[in-house]
């Protein structure tokens, strides 16, 4: 099965991210559905715990503000490791509507690019999308890569106060 | 200067270890080259024509002697002894290894520097005035606001790839000295009514392909709020940039695609949401980072006295009153004054330095100036706080080292990238161009009758030499394989920013110090008594040149 880590551990990840021009009626098993489908079906659909969302990198979070609640599982699409909108998206999701739930990266995500998508509030990766084995030895370098740096300037998701806060106090 | 604590420490070390890991797992072929290229970018390290070229950060110009002392050094044993100054205030290695480069930003970090975000799609060093902390015309010193938006910029999680490179300067002077309005954002120090402290927020400059003057979304921005209002910008910016487009994603198409007005919109919007935020500047931290930029020890000197005595000497020595006039620059305490280190001479590439003159410039910081040196952007030094009657002292010196070219803010004064020599990038070469111009204009008494002329020379659109803001802009093109040169005129990075005019058909490399001739003959001819080339040629328009130009050439 393939590999998620989430929270720092690796977990089995057995959910499907449904296309994004995904219509009609859903798989067995839990499966992130596009918002599109989301928006257009979410008075129809069961078990949300079974169910999460993922947004594109142009789509608005806030078309899920009325949702977040409900849900437990959001993913946000990297289309490129070098296309950062979703960087943005995670942290409106999780500072702005509050997400306190899974908050996944999906598509194409760099090992080097952790430390920075934890810091915006993504607690889930799938190892398959950043190329990495489940061998012991990788496991202990995915730590390494959530832990790069121990000082931060910035207030982000993980540390609401920048450092010149923590510094005065 | 800025001095780093523990934190800033720490973050550096770790930045180091983390470039380090990079580079192993790229040269053990784990990591592909794709994705190493941002990774290297973002330390500084591009692969040239000819060799990586390592871009060190310099933040907003301030560097000190044991900085260059620890260049030298890394010039010998990394490069081939010399280093490039550039306009964005930063130093360039042209020759180093890429598996060395995790040592030498070790060594860097030694010396509290580093290449963080000095390429890349990512927010790039901040610059600033030269003359911060010393020119009478200053409101405030923008210095501590630099390096409040230096550290609020280094490694910010959700600005690390975005659709294009940005840049952000600042100046606090009445007289904009730092091109503000060509940057992605410029800042300016600003004191309201009552006396607060805030900016002018311009947006959407910047030269290369497309090049425009910024706007201003933002009159009066009160200081402490500052990085929310950068980050409500940025935000917008990684949001709804294009990237479809390489040499379409700078945020310049952006704000002209939205308008300024519905771009200002959307970044309120955006940052009324997080006003007041933990981001949000308290006195306390803007207190702690003026605190770095406080006035060195100044003397208390008879300033008119030293004045007399240096008046009388620039009598009996014409080239030393002809060095003060071009090189040296007031300062807001009698009795001092700051000192140009032109990087001009003619036959070396401007901004070029060798290792011995880096340990020189160190020692003549650390005997004149202490020791602390500037890089300005227009790619020459500047010693800040010399006492006034050391000036003949330093002259002597600063002759005997090739820094003494009495050519500040002339002809021969330019600007000028690295170009086809060894940037990639490069449709032609700039470097042989700049000389000829030197060598064909040597008559020091023709250029002070020209007075102050921007000379500005790029080897390609992307404008690293920042010709369209040249009074004259030259720009390399490749036709077919052959390089040639387009002539711009009218261009300014100052308070009266504007964009150059293309004069019409581009010449070969051999015709251009022709051309100049030319063109300076025009304003020779034309000018009314006390008019500088920009304004003359504001005045006239650009037909006659054109016309003079390509009547004598056909």
């Amino acid at each position: 099965m393939p590999k998620l880590l989430k929270d720092q551990t690796i977990v089995d990840n057995g959910w499907q991210i449904l296309p994004k021009d995904f219509d009609g009626v859903l798989p067995e098993g839990p499966c992130f559905v596009p918002l599109d489908y989301w928006l257009a079906n979410k008075h129809n659909l069961q078990t949300p715990e079974s169910i999460g969302v993922w947004l594109d990198a142009e789509q608005e979070p806030e078309q899920l503000a009325d949702d977040i609640g409900k849900l437990q599982h959001l993913a946000v699409n990297f289309p490129s490791f070098m296309d950062g909108r979703g960087f943005s998206i995670a942290r409106l999701i999780r500072e702005r509507y509050q997400f306190s739930g899974e908050l996944r990266a999906i598509g194409h995500i760099v090992p080097d690019q952790l430390f920075y998508l934890s810091r915006c509030g993504f607690n889930a990766f799938c190892l398959d999308a950043l190329a990495l084995d489940h061998e012991a030895e990788d496991s202990h370098k995915l730590e390494d890569y959530l832990a790069t740096f121990s000082v931060t300037y910035q207030a982000c998701v993980n540390e609401q106060q920048p450092l010149f806060r923590r510094r005065q106090a | 200067m800025y001095i780093y604590d523990q934190h800033d420490k720490t973050l550096i070390g770790e930045r180091v270890a983390q470039y380090r890991r990079q580079t192993d797992d790229y040269l053990a072929g784990k990591l592909p080259d794709e994705v190493f290229l941002p990774l290297r970018l973002q330390n500084g390290l591009y692969v040239q024509r000819l060799a990586p070229m390592l871009r060190i950060n310099i933040p907003y110009g301030m560097v000190s002697a044991t900085q260059l002392r620890t260049l030298a050094h890394i010039t010998r044993k990394y490069d081939k002894g010399y280093a490039h100054f550039t306009t964005r205030q930063n130093i360039q290695l042209n020759w180093p290894q890429l598996e060395e480069v995790p040592d030498i930003l070790a060594e860097l970090a030694a010396v509290e520097m580093q290449g963080i975000q000095s390429s890349g799609s990512c927010i790039r060093n901040v610059t600033s005035d030269e003359f911060a902390g010393i020119n009478a015309d200053e409101i405030e010193d923008p210095r501590p606001w630099c390096e409040i938006i230096r550290q609020w910029s280094t490694l910010h999680p959700e600005f690390a790839f975005l659709p294009r490179k940005f840049k952000i300067a600042v100046t606090g002077a009445k007289t904009d000295r730092a091109a503000i309005q060509v940057h992605d954002i410029g800042l300016q120090v600003l004191k309201n009514a009552d006396n607060e402290v805030g900016f002018k927020v311009l947006v959407g400059g910047g030269l290369g392909r497309s090049p425009a003057i910024g706007v201003a979304i933002k009159d009066f921005l009160p200081a402490k709020h500052l990085l929310t209002y950068l980050e409500a910008i940025l935000r917008v910016y990684n949001r709804y940039g294009r990237r479809d487009n390489k040499y379409k994603a700078r945020i310049k198409i952006l704000v002209k695609a939205w308008t300024a007005e519905v771009f200002a919109d959307k970044v309120e919007q955006e940052w009324l949401q997080e006003i007041d935020s933990p981001s949000t500047l308290t006195d306390e931290v803007i207190a702690h980072a003026k605190a770095f930029f406080t006035s060195p020890a100044y003397e208390t000197i008879d300033g008119e006295s030293s004045e007399a005595k240096l008046q009388s000497l620039a009598a009996e020595q014409v080239a030393f009153g002809k060095w003060r006039d071009r090189n040296v620059i007031g300062h807001k305490v009698p009795g001092y004054c700051a000192v140009h280190l032109s990087l001009k001479p003619t036959g070396v590439a401007p901004g070029d330095v060798t290792d011995s003159q880096l340990e020189a410039i160190a020692d003549l910081a650390d005997r004149y100036s202490f020791s602390e040196v500037r890089v300005t952007h227009h790619q020459n030094l500047v010693l800040g706080d010399v006492k006034l009657s050391e000036l003949p002292e330093l002259w002597q010196a600063a002759k005997q080292l090739g820094f003494a070219t009495p050519s500040i803010g002339t002809l021969v004064d330019m600007i000028c990238c690295p170009g086809g020599d060894f940037c990639a990038l490069a449709n032609a070469k700039s470097i042989p161009v700049a000389e000829a111009i030197q060598r064909r204009f040597d008559d020091l008494d023709y250029l002070y009758d020209l007075g102050d002329i921007k000379l500005n020379i790029s080897g390609c659109m992307n404008a690293c030499g920042h010709h369209h803001v040249g009074n004259i802009g030259i720009l390399g093109v490749d036709k077919k394989g052959e390089e040639f040169y387009q002539v711009q005129l009218g261009g300014s990075a100052l308070d009266d920013a504007s964009l150059g005019k293309v004069l019409g058909p581009s010449f070969y490399a051999h015709e251009i110090p022709d051309v100049l001739e030319r063109i300076l003959n025009i304003y020779v001819e034309q000018r009314i008594e006390g008019e500088s080339f920009l304004d003359t040629q504001r005045r006239i328009g650009i037909a006659p040149f054109k016309e003079f130009i390509y009547a004598k050439a056909a």
